[in-house]
């Protein structure tokens, strides 16, 4: 990020290329000399001055766990040194060789570091999500360790909001099924049925984090009435607190998960929860798969013991249960809910940001641990 | 019929049924326990010779918004001083001719603003985050294959161009507010009591904007109101989402700025020549089409009935009407 901001400026020709990349910080640090010296501070020899940093950095060695995104990809190459552990069907080998000299890991929603991996990596330094959830990184290890993690939030909190709408919209009017009935000329031969009116329905949500309130906000303009449920009551909000999530489904139309994935929100949405939510009642699932107990989703769905659901993650992505296939009250969709290009270069200049703050020893942007 | 009605129907008020429209087949019961019904598509008749036989001198029509209530068909109905449709729209009326005769007309009001609100936001997330296109990917088993799937549009921070600020046209400002847009709009006058930019000029809404939202009613000043130089005005990145009336867009030019990539991508809820859609839309996946059912909620049927029967009813007991569009 802050190299991105020095190249922007630095178009004067007579500026090396050396310094094109440092030079609005070379001037600092030419300050920085000038006052200590001007009161006799010693200049402190042993830290790295941030001139030598950046240019090692080219030399730092990024391991990419999986392709994520290519405008991610193009800039790490640039600026480090990119090791792409998924062009190597040897995995372990890989790691292994290189286990020395890895002090970057990039990973996102799909995988990330787990502790094997943090452990196989001893020069590990960061871990830089490419993703705002951060379950598939052994927090505590990094932690014990002090690997330092970092995610992109808030640059994508609106996206995942309005996808979550997009998709209540999409089940309660059956607009992708209205999609497909005209495009099957069914049109022709009589009208669509009724559908389900949404302004006005009672969205309850799970967490009510930067995406919870950012859904909250956007419902509240279709004059739904908003309930939540999250481990402690929010202040400072006038939506209805539910301290048991089998409360909040009850008495919700519209119930949408929106929280972190930990072990304790693990399956947080189980047979219980989807009974309680009932067969008039929508689910939206825009978390985690593992927040809900899928198996038992599908037969609710298939029985029709749930209204209709909203999909857009799953337990074993990119796998999806082919018994939801047919069923027009459920919308799936692959992984999405920050998909715009916007979004995503976005989160690659965090994750961007993020590694150069920490090998030129500056003060990490979105931090975790 | 006269022969099969007990003398309690006998005496209820008649109403000749023109549609007939959803909400009467769904309520059926319930309207005939408040009126005598004639049913013109029940008989071999043609319409004209049925009305000239039955309708002489009903006072009352309950028309559905598809039914082409023509000055010909007024003429068959010499008694007629009320008509109902079921509809917000009254462009199927023939509104002068209802003057002349000093008809009144009552219509479904901002019933149904909410729901076709709601539908016009919810096909523009359909067609900007590409929500229809990625469930068939799914749904079809293609996702494990695929790699990521192609990036949608961001509707955060777009400028959004209503055309029409009525009922319907202030629902979806109010909703898409909340996601971030950027409000502007295009329509006959200034509105005083809102503060978002107006356009008096729809080409330059449609150059600043990133999506029209088209609200308007059918008239003969907004026909093919929307035509190729607008689109070409909101230009390759824009999005056009159309939940009033299909001839608002000259549809064979929106057809060519698809397939040609002029502009990004439509939602559209009605066309030109309803049932009839353009089959060139059916290969295109920037496109939503959506049968013209944005009214058709469980909820909004319920609350037609109520409106309908209720100015009916008024009618029939010197009241005011409860939603009149024309008034003696």
């Amino acid at each position: 990020m802050l190299a991105r901001v020095a190249r922007s400026a630095a178009s004067e020709p007579f500026i090396s290329c050396l310094t094109r990349t440092h030079h609005h910080i070379f001037p600092v640090l030419t300050n920085q000399i000038q006052f200590s010296r001007h009161f006799n501070f010693p200049t402190r020899k042993n830290s790295p001055s941030p001139f030598a940093a950046a240019a090692k950095m080219e030399d730092v060695r990024v391991l990419m766990i999986c392709p994520m995104n290519s405008y991610l990809e193009q800039e790490l190459d640039k600026q480090f040194k990119l090791l792409k552990l998924w062009a190597h069907p040897q995995k372990q080998e890989f790691l292994k060789q290189h286990s020395e000299s890895i002090r970057a890991v990039v990973g996102n929603a799909t995988a990330g570091a787990d502790a094997e991996m943090i452990e196989a990596l001893p020069k590990l330094e960061i871990i830089s999500s490419f993703s705002v959830g951060l379950d598939k990184i052994d927090l505590i290890k990094c932690k014990e360790k002090g690997i330092r993690v970092t995610n992109t939030p808030d640059v994508l909190t609106e996206e995942v909001a309005d996808l979550a709408i997009g998709l209540m919209l999409a089940v309660c009017r059956r607009i992708c099924e209205c999609d497909k009935y005209v495009r099957k000329g069914m049109w022709k031969l009589g009208d669509f049925k009724l559908t389900t009116k949404f302004s006005g329905k009672t969205v309850g949500i799970i967490g009510l984090g930067r995406i919870g309130l950012a859904i909250a906000k956007r419902a509240e303009a279709f004059g739904c009435p908003i309930s939540y449920h999250s481990r402690s009551e929010k202040p400072n909000t006038n939506y209805k607190y539910r301290a048991s999530l089998i409360d909040l489904a009850s008495n919700c139309d519209i119930l949408v998960v929106a929280c972190a994935l930990t072990p304790e929100t693990h399956h947080i949405v189980n047979r219980e929860v989807i009974d309680a939510l009932g067969p008039k009642g929508i689910l939206i699932n825009i978390g985690r798969g593992p927040h809900v107990d899928e198996p038992e989703l599908v037969l609710a769905l298939v029985e029709g013991r749930l209204g209709g659901a909203g999909l857009d993650v799953f337990e074993k992505e990119p796998e999806v249960p082919q018994q939801l296939f047919d069923l027009n009250n459920v919308v799936l969709l692959p992984h999405v809910g920050s998909g715009t290009i916007e979004t995503r270069k976005a989160m690659a200049d965090l994750v961007i940001g993020n590694l150069e703050a920490h090998f030129m020893n500056k003060p990490l942007l979105t931090p975790v641990v | 019929m006269a022969e099969d009605e007990t003398p309690e129907v006998q005496q209820l008020p008649e109403i000749i049924v023109l549609g007939p429209p959803v909400v009467f087949e769904t309520y059926e019961k319930e309207f005939c326990s408040k009126f005598r019904i004639l049913r013109p598509w029940e008989s071999t008749l043609p319409l004209s010779e049925f009305l000239l036989a039955h309708a002489q001198n009903t006072n009352a029509a309950l028309c559905s918004g598809y039914f082409l209530l023509s000055t010909a068909v007024l003429r068959h109905l010499p008694s007629l001083r009320l008509v109902v449709t079921t509809s917000a729209g009254v462009d199927h009326i023939d509104l002068s001719e209802c003057r002349r005769r000093q008809i009144s007309v009552a219509n479904a009001s901002t019933l149904f603003s909410a729901d076709v609100a709601d539908l016009a936001v919810g096909l523009l997330l359909n067609v900007m985050r590409q929500i229809s296109a990625a469930n068939r990917l799914v749904k079809n088993g293609l996702w494990p294959k695929t790699g990521d799937y192609p990036f949608g549009s961001k509707l955060g921070g777009k400028k959004v161009g209503i055309v029409g600020l009525g009922s319907i046209g202030l629902e979806v400002a109010k909703r898409l507010e909340a996601f971030g847009c950027i409000i502007s709009y295009h329509s006959r006058e200034k509105k005083s009591f809102v503060l978002y930019p107006f356009y008096r000029d729809i080409l330059e809404l449609a150059a600043i904007s990133d999506v029209l939202v088209i609200c308007c009613a059918l008239t003969k000043q907004t026909r093919h109101l929307i035509d190729r130089e607008v689109l070409l005005a909101l230009g390759k990145k824009g999005f056009i989402v159309n939940i009033a009336r299909g001839p608002i867009i000259d549809e064979n030019e929106l057809v060519l700025c698809l397939q040609q990539g002029l502009i990004a991508g439509a939602g559209l809820e009605v066309f030109e020549n309803e049932p009839h859609v353009p089959e060139a839309l059916f290969s295109l996946n920037n496109v939503v089409l959506s049968p013209h059912s944005a009214a058709f909620t469980m909820e909004s049927l319920w609350d037609s009935y109520e409106i309908t029967s209720g100015n009916l009813e008024a009618f029939f007991s010197n009241k005011p009407l409860l939603s009149p569009v024309l008034d003696k």
